[in-house]
């Protein structure tokens, strides 16, 4: 009978410590989830403030600006035209 | 020896002592019992909900404004975090050096921080909407009782250009004008909230439940055509300049889709930054202003009689007198034509011509015919402050306000239902509904308003107006058929026509398979030049041709210089 308990309360305490060690496992996986997460949003940000930079260089103002003052660029007139058939 | 036997035991204790410590002990006992079970069944919430508070915490989570993108993706409207930076001001005593600090980081006045800090109040903004980047130094500071909070600022890239079709948001972040209120409730993100537990490093280690899941605000995609946008923008600021006009609209519809391509109004603002706004600027005109449409309205006239049957494209009518007497008002024509046929009423523009067709219908018919295309009631776009103009009953008209009605006096219209109008000329005769937002399936057919041959015997008069002999020969474009109206209406001020103008032009292109509608508006040029055709069909000319090529548009003429003849005047 003796026996019999001893071998029970010894496979308690390793379930106990079992349940222990899974737990904090679980804790440090959250942890790193949440970390994660918050990785997600900052590079979301980041994304938000890059497409934002992306269309004030594109603006259009700009552009034509450049175009026109620095790289000397015109809409050519109607005699410098061809327009080509597309071939069907 | 076993303890039993022990001779302590066999003392005898008096009976009355021995029962009092017995009921001590049982009392004690009962009260410990009673104390267990009040706290775990009276008491079991309370507890529990104090216990849960020293680790389980409920965090927010926000959610962003959704984007506003022109038809091929490009941003129009983006909210990116910033930080607000608040105060307890009871606990805020700041020595002199560090209120210097802080009032360097946020750009403030000293003074003005030491106001602010000087309230009664437990709570106050020192300043919104500041970049996180000068917000981290704040912290850095870690001053006592000084705080900060994060939220959304909204961004507009492409500034003036777009401002009045996609408005603006508050502090608050909802929508106040344009798109941004229109469509709010799409964009707009519901904050949700869970609960976790942390540990006494403040870090999450389980993840108890979602109370409710956030949702993020929805994109949405306008049909705007960000170049062809700035083109109308950039030619009306122009033409403003040139003509120093009071305002101006201009309007590009995709004839196919019903789309708007563009809807540029001036005087503009930056919607960036709206320290110094006036009521004038903020207006949408294309949508919130009417106004008497003048010349630009004949065609339609000219539809009905079509479409009765009563008239033929070339049927003459009598215009050599120049003048038309109804009652006791006289209308005129700007200077004496021949006789003219019908398509050459529409191309010169002759009041007097026009007037006769109309006065041949009964005003229920043509009452009938403005209504169908969409006059007298607003275009429900869901755009803040639209309105629907005037277009009185068909019983009220007095025959010479049904004359002057065909020409465009006597009603008001917005440049938007205008330029719908022009839709049914430009397909074959049918409306389909404008759209602010991208059309993926646009409808094959719409409400038909005319037969498919008045639409095109209309397009070719139309096309004339803009042929040396018309008013608008500086509506042409190389490369392409147009065809358009110019309009050139008195405005009223104070219940009299003044010499005050809107000059004005709508337009397609290319007429033998139209693709655009540009309308322009140009309110009070006050230059040497005030008809439509000097004012406004050349910006027309420069928005077609520049919304044509950018859309690939193939060219339905032979490339040649134009022939630039002396624009026709038409009746005002």
């Amino acid at each position: 009978m003796l026996r019999v308990n001893l071998l029970l309360l010894l496979v308690a305490v390793l379930c106990a410590l079992g349940t222990v060690s899974a737990n904090h496992r679980a804790r440090k996986l959250v942890a790193e989830y949440e970390r994660e997460q918050n990785r997600m949003r900052e590079l979301d940000v980041e994304w938000g403030q890059l497409q934002l930079e992306q269309s004030t260089w594109a603006n259009h103002t700009r552009i034509e600006q450049i175009a026109r003052d620095k790289l000397g660029m015109r809409v050519p007139p109607p005699g410098q035209v061809v327009a080509l058939e597309s071939a069907k | 020896m076993k303890f039993a036997r022990s001779p302590i035991l066999n003392q005898r204790l008096s009976p009355g002592r021995s029962r009092l410590v017995v009921l001590a002990l049982l009392g004690s006992f009962l009260v410990l019992a009673g104390r267990s079970f009040y706290l775990q069944v009276f008491q079991t919430d309370f507890l529990q909900k104090k216990g849960e508070s020293r680790y389980e915490r409920v965090i927010e989570l926000s959610a962003t404004r959704g984007r506003i993108l022109d038809r091929h993706g490009d941003v129009l409207a983006i909210s990116t975090p910033v930080k607000a930076v608040w105060a307890i001001p009871e606990d805020a005593r700041l020595s002199p050096a560090q209120l210097r600090r802080l009032a360097g980081l946020l750009e403030m006045d000293v003074r003005e921080l030491n106001r602010k800090l000087a309230t009664e109040k437990e709570f106050v903004f020192l300043k919104r909407q500041i970049p996180p980047d000068v917000v981290e130094k704040i912290a850095a500071l870690s001053l006592p009782g000084i705080h900060d909070q994060r939220e959304y600022r909204r961004y507009y890239p492409s500034g003036d250009a777009m401002a009045h079709v996609i408005g603006f948001t508050g502090v608050e972040d909802a929508g106040q004008e344009g798109v941004e209120l229109a469509l709010n409730d799409l964009l707009i993100g519901k904050p949700g909230s869970r609960r976790v537990i942390k540990d006494r490093r403040g870090q999450i280690v389980e993840d108890v439940e979602s109370i409710r899941a956030p949702q993020e605000g929805k994109d949405v995609t306008l049909a705007l055509d960000a170049k062809i946008q700035y083109l109308a923008h950039s030619q009306l600021k122009k033409a403003m300049q040139e003509h120093k006009a009071k305002a101006g609209g201009v309007v590009v519809l995709d004839a196919k889709t019903g789309e708007v391509l563009a809807l540029a109004n001036a005087p503009t603002y930056n919607p960036n930054n709206r320290v110094k706004l006036v009521g004038a600027q903020l207006r949408n005109r294309a949508f919130t202003d009417t106004f008497e449409p003048g010349s630009t309205f004949k065609p339609f006239t000219a539809a009905l009689a079509l479409e009765k049957g009563k008239y033929h494209f070339n049927t003459r009518i009598d215009t050599s007198s120049g003048r038309l007497t109804i009652g006791s008002a006289t209308i005129h024509d700007a200077h004496k034509h021949e006789d003219l046929t019908l398509a050459e009423v529409v191309q010169k523009s002759s009041n007097v011509g026009v007037a006769k067709v109309a006065l041949s219908f009964p005003p229920d018919e043509m009452w009938q015919m403005y209504s169908s295309l969409g006059f007298g009631a607003p275009l429900k776009l869901g755009f803040p402050g639209e309105v629907g103009g005037r277009l009185r009953p068909a019983k009220s008209w007095k025959p010479i306000e049904q004359a002057t009605m065909s020409y465009g006096h006597g009603i008001s219209v917005t440049l938007m239902q205008l330029a719908r109008a022009y839709l049914a000329f430009a397909r074959d005769g049918d409306l389909i509904p404008v759209s602010l937002t991208r059309v993926e399936t646009p409808p094959r057919t719409g409400t038909p308003v005319f037969s498919g041959q008045t639409a095109r015997e209309v397009r070719s008069m139309l096309e004339m107006a803009v042929q040396p002999g018309g008013t608008a020969p500086k509506a042409q474009i190389p490369g392409y058929r147009v065809a358009g109206k110019t309009g050139t209406a008195h405005k009223l001020d104070g219940g009299t026509y003044a010499a005050k103008y809107v000059a004005s032009f709508i337009g397609f292109a290319p007429a033998s398979d139209p693709r655009l509608v540009v309308a322009v508006m140009i309110d009070e040029p006050a230059g040497k030049q005030y008809y439509g055709g000097d004012v406004a069909a050349p910006v027309f000319a420069e928005i077609m041709s520049g919304a044509l090529r950018t859309l690939g548009v193939p060219q339905d003429l032979p490339l040649k210089p134009l022939i630039m003849a002396e624009a026709v005047k038409e009746g005002v």
